[in-house]
């Protein structure tokens, strides 16, 4: 019986869906390049003192004092675009993943323990959440950023503050119906610890969902930070993020210096738009619903 | 006789809704000897299955327990902790239930799951684990038992499951296992093979087995005794061959004449009129009267237990005639 393990039988379908699979080589060289970014970038562009005015604003192909040409341009303090998107998809990727990351935890942690608890502490929780979720994410995420201020992990604190309800609120419904089944009544009934039922049983089944979930919010904390950043809550003016980029070359637009902010959203985009392609394979492939 | 391995006295289980209290298992009493199979018939709602589980103390809330006793090797039940009751389930007492797709765990390969029942209750190294997992296995007659280890539930049919779910029944060797319509949800070739090797089991291993059906045809090839139970009583019990071939309750006679096997060609299947009755709101007197064709005036009053021999019946107008 040569069954091919789980996952390989998930990549062989997987790979069927061209769109889905270019994607997934989309995100892979961004995040490639992203981590990549101080030994590719021709310039580094939170280094002041690199920086030269005269070199301000010119237009892409031009060639820099630096002895490299500008292949996106510059901004208005003499960046080099192709450098700042590198290091602004940097940021990006390791934000939206590091808050996804935290939420999924968090978040998988709440639900589970509170369909497993129920009764009155999993209504309190739920209901909560529900408040919670009442409110757009942007909001709760614009007043957090407001209060904890600039920074990396005051971002992430901010993002994961937005998004861990969602990670709950799948986590409660999977892990409630899979907290019926005979399977966990059967090893509760024995003197198998609850926290061994919970990490052995119910977790791993209630994590198809999670994971289809997950995908859809790194991209959301990934345009949720780009939209905090451009409105100016996001990183420091020193250390622009994409969002930041947008901002920065907007008030040039009229004047048909398009690609300051042109160039950092397509890069937004493309990103964004791969992760959910992927998201929406892996969903239709995790949902039995949906199969063929 | 021996002592038997389990001794139920009276045992009464009530659910307390908000209709009123429910009496799903209402003052049944058997034993039951090491190697002895017992089918436990009725319908739908007859509180077989509720006996069933009260005897491994798994009643919910808002039903318990209200009366009764259970003895299990000698040691009373009714009343244990949970934790003592965690600590028996699985390794003196065992259940298997009606639907082998949600039983086992769909991301774990068969011998982690076996693994893991084992582990419940005592420690085990890995190794041992898998080897005691491909022993029971090919036990209950899964072919290529130590290569199918690290399948997964998925690839295996519902029969296969089903034996596999008794396979973790029978590992630490209990002395009762309780199994709630294990067949009903396979095929009959399946259930054939599956009554075959359980009777063999039962008698290699000595294990005591409450095979709960509404299938006659699988009870009287499996068990030796069987009890049939109406509105939460058993309202007749004794060896499988005499209550089969002399009912002496109506209703088991009705059961008997409801089988499609007996119908006759081109005449409609008999049933038994009406409905059973809610358990929230019973007759007073014998439960069955209403359904009942023998009903007579003194079937107002609540039937006591007539004993003959190993049988017994609760009937105030038994069918009588050559019974034993």
């Amino acid at each position: 019986m040569a069954e091919a393990s789980p996952l390989a039988r998930f990549w062989q379908e997987f790979r069927e869906n061209r769109v889905a699979v270019a994607s997934l080589a989309v995100i892979v060289a961004i995040a490639l390049v992203a981590l990549l970014a101080p030994w590719i970038a021709p310039q580094d562009p939170y280094d002041i003192g690199k920086l030269v005015l005269a070199d301000a604003r010119r237009p892409p192909g031009h060639a820099g004092s630096g002895g490299y040409v500008h292949w996106l341009g510059t901004d208005a303090q003499g960046r080099d675009l192709l450098s700042a998107i590198l290091y602004g998809l940097r940021i990006s990727v390791q934000i939206g993943v590091a808050a996804g990351a935290i939420a999924f935890v968090l978040g998988a942690a709440l639900g589970t323990t509170a369909a497993f608890l129920g009764g009155r502490a999993e209504m309190l929780v739920m209901r909560f959440i529900d408040l919670q979720l009442s409110f757009p994410a942007i909001l709760l995420a614009l007043v957090l950023a407001a209060l904890l201020g600039q920074g990396k992990w005051q971002i992430i604190a901010a993002l994961v503050t937005a998004q861990y309800a969602y990670f709950a609120r799948t986590a409660h419904g999977a892990a409630a119906a899979e907290r019926a089944k005979d399977y966990v009544e059967a090893a509760l009934s024995t003197p198998m610890p609850a926290r061994a039922v919970i990490l052995r049983h119910i977790l791993p089944n209630s994590l198809p969902p999670l994971i289809v979930v997950a995908t859809v919010q790194i991209a959301n904390a990934i345009a949720l930070e780009a939209t905090l950043s451009f409105l100016g809550l996001g990183l420091p003016v020193t250390e622009p993020s994409l969002g930041m980029l947008i901002a920065n070359g907007f008030q040039y637009m009229l004047s048909g210096r398009y690609w300051i902010s042109i160039y950092p959203g397509v890069a937004l985009i493309v990103l964004i738009v791969a992760i959910n392609l992927v998201g929406d394979q892996v969903r239709d492939q995790l949902n039995p619903r949906l199969k063929r | 006789m021996t002592a038997p391995v389990l001794a139920v006295r009276d045992l009464a289980t009530h659910f307390f809704a908000r209709a009123g209290t429910v009496k799903a298992v209402d003052g049944v009493s058997f034993d039951l000897a090491a190697g002895e199979i017992l089918g436990l018939v009725g319908e739908s709602g007859s509180g077989k299955s509720m006996t069933g589980y009260s005897l491994l103390g798994l009643i919910d809330p808002p039903g318990r327990i209200v009366a009764g006793s259970i003895k299990l090797a000698g040691q009373e039940l009714v009343g244990l902790p949970q934790a003592e009751l965690r600590a028996l389930r699985g390794r003196r007492m065992a259940m298997v239930f009606q639907d082998p797709m949600t039983t086992l765990n769909p991301v774990l390969s068969i011998a982690e799951q076996i693994r893991l029942a084992i582990a419940a209750h005592e420690r085990v190294s890995p190794a041992a684990a898998r080897a005691r997992a491909a022993d029971v296995l090919g036990r209950v007659g899964i072919p290529d038992a130590a290569r199918r280890l690290d399948a997964f539930p998925h690839q295996f049919s519902g029969g296969m499951r089903q034996r596999v779910a008794i396979a973790i029944a029978l590992l630490h060797r209990p002395d009762l296992i309780v199994a709630d319509e294990p067949t009903t949800a396979l095929d009959v070739s399946i259930q054939a093979q599956i009554i075959v090797e359980v009777r063999a089991l039962v008698r290699d291993l000595g294990t005591a087995l409450i095979w709960i059906s509404h299938d006659l045809a699988t009870v009287s090839a499996l068990a030796g005794r069987i009890m049939v139970m109406y509105a939460g009583r058993i309202v007749e019990h004794g060896p499988i061959g005499a209550v089969l071939r002399a009912p002496q309750h109506p209703y088991t006679q009705g059961l008997l004449g409801s089988l499609p096997s007996r119908a006759v060609p081109g005449q409609d299947l008999v049933q038994i009129p009406g409905l059973p009755p809610s358990l929230a709101a019973l007759p007073a007197g014998c439960a069955f009267r209403p359904r009942c064709e023998r009903a007579a005036p003194e079937c107002a009053a609540a039937p006591d237990q007539a004993t003959s021999g190993s049988r017994g019946w609760r009937c105030h107008r038994p069918l009588g005639a050559g019974a034993a």
